[in-house]
């Protein structure tokens, strides 16, 4: 598992288990980096497919066990955090969102207890599953699905997709084209609006992902230097530390990335019409 | 292939240390507006904290983000594969 110097035991635990085609053909997983770029598009990342998965499920039992068994008299203490965390997220869309939509607050949730929970496998000891992963032969194991650029991609590019749709679902396919064309500087000015406002609109997906992946991989990083370069009976010094401030930026980055996300929604929803 | 490692090298200090410069000002005013309003207005602090926070999530991304690709530079040179 560890490799011998620090730079190799860093670069070991920075690269995600592929599995994918090698370019002799055959199908299976990677053992290097080298091997993984080569593969190319044909590929897939497997820990994080699969911890990504295990929080999703985790996510969806909870709270469904909660709703189940919810009761008035005498609620059982998870549902009291499950309460906090529905009305803070219930709070956030009735601030930010002035649309009307039904999907906004389960989406909303859905992104905040699911981004939580995966950032949440970072405090997880960098060394303890890819130890017992070393143990059951696979080569590579990176716990935190957000630490994957794949993986935050996918999360925003879907946030993309939903603003495209209910942006011209909303405001009509013209409307819609409206908002790039006419937006900030009136309708003579359109060869000017339509780069300004495609480049801001484009940005949205790439910031929101680049965000949250970008934290998350430094953080891990850290993580990972204290344990390749500190002796592991002085390593708790520096590591609880990070652990503890790193609660904050988990958190933080989820509640942002909902925040954004309602955000973004509300823009899809709301016409600029009544300016002009 | 040496000149290679030593820009990346400074690539990567020059990355962190003006993401961090920039970020530690802007963290700095928005702290300081933060303490001010509240001083003015004590009860819209509940308000004021949560949009703090965000834009302190928002702010702090910058450089997080120039870390990352200052690690990547450091760890996994992307450059090293090609010309020498």
């Amino acid at each position: 598992m560890a490799g011998a110097t620090p730079a190799e035991y860093i670069g070991h635990h920075i690269q995600n288990l592929t599995y994918g085609r090698h370019p002799d053909g055959h199908w299976g997983f990677a053992h290097s980096a080298k091997d993984a770029a080569e593969m190319g598009f044909m590929a897939i990342n497997a820990d994080t497919m699969a911890w990504s998965l295990i929080t999703g499920i985790a996510f969806c039992c909870l709270f469904r066990k909660v709703a189940a068994s919810a009761s008035v008299d005498r609620p059982p203490r998870w549902q009291l955090a499950v309460e906090m965390v529905v009305e803070m997220v219930a709070g956030s869309v009735r601030d930010a969102f002035h649309g009307r939509n039904a999907i906004i607050a389960p989406l909303a949730l859905t992104i905040f207890a699911w981004i939580f929970l995966m950032n949440l496998m970072d405090l997880v000891p960098v060394d303890f599953v890819p130890f017992i992963a070393a143990q059951m032969g696979l080569s590579h194991m990176k716990m935190v699905p957000t630490t994957d650029v794949n993986a935050t991609f996918g999360m925003s590019l879907s946030v993309f997709a939903l603003m495209i749709f209910y942006g011209i679902k909303v405001k009509g396919p013209g409307g819609f084209a409206g908002e790039f064309l006419f937006h900030p500087f009136g309708k003579y000015m359109v060869l000017f609006n339509l780069p300004l406002e495609l480049v801001s609109f484009l940005a949205k997906p790439l910031s929101l992902s680049l965000r949250l992946f970008g934290n998350m991989f430094a953080g891990e990083l850290v993580f990972v230097l204290i344990a390749a370069l500190i002796p592991f009976w002085l390593q708790w010094l520096l590591a609880v530390p990070w652990a503890i401030f790193h609660i904050l930026v988990i958190t933080l980055q989820a509640y942002i990335f909902m925040m954004l996300t309602i955000v973004y929604l509300g823009q899809a929803h709301e016409s600029h019409d009544d300016a002009h | 292939m040496e000149s290679i490692v030593a820009f990346s090298a400074l690539a990567a200090g020059l990355m962190i240390g003006l993401g961090a410069l920039g970020a530690g000002v802007g963290i700095g005013i928005l702290g300081s507006k933060f303490l001010e309003g509240a001083a003015r207005q004590p009860e819209l602090v509940p308000m004021l904290q949560a949009r703090m926070f965000l834009m302190l999530g928002l702010t702090d991304a910058v450089p997080i983000i120039a870390i990352a690709f200052a690690a990547l530079l450091m760890f996994a040179n992307p450059f090293l594969g090609q010309g020498g």
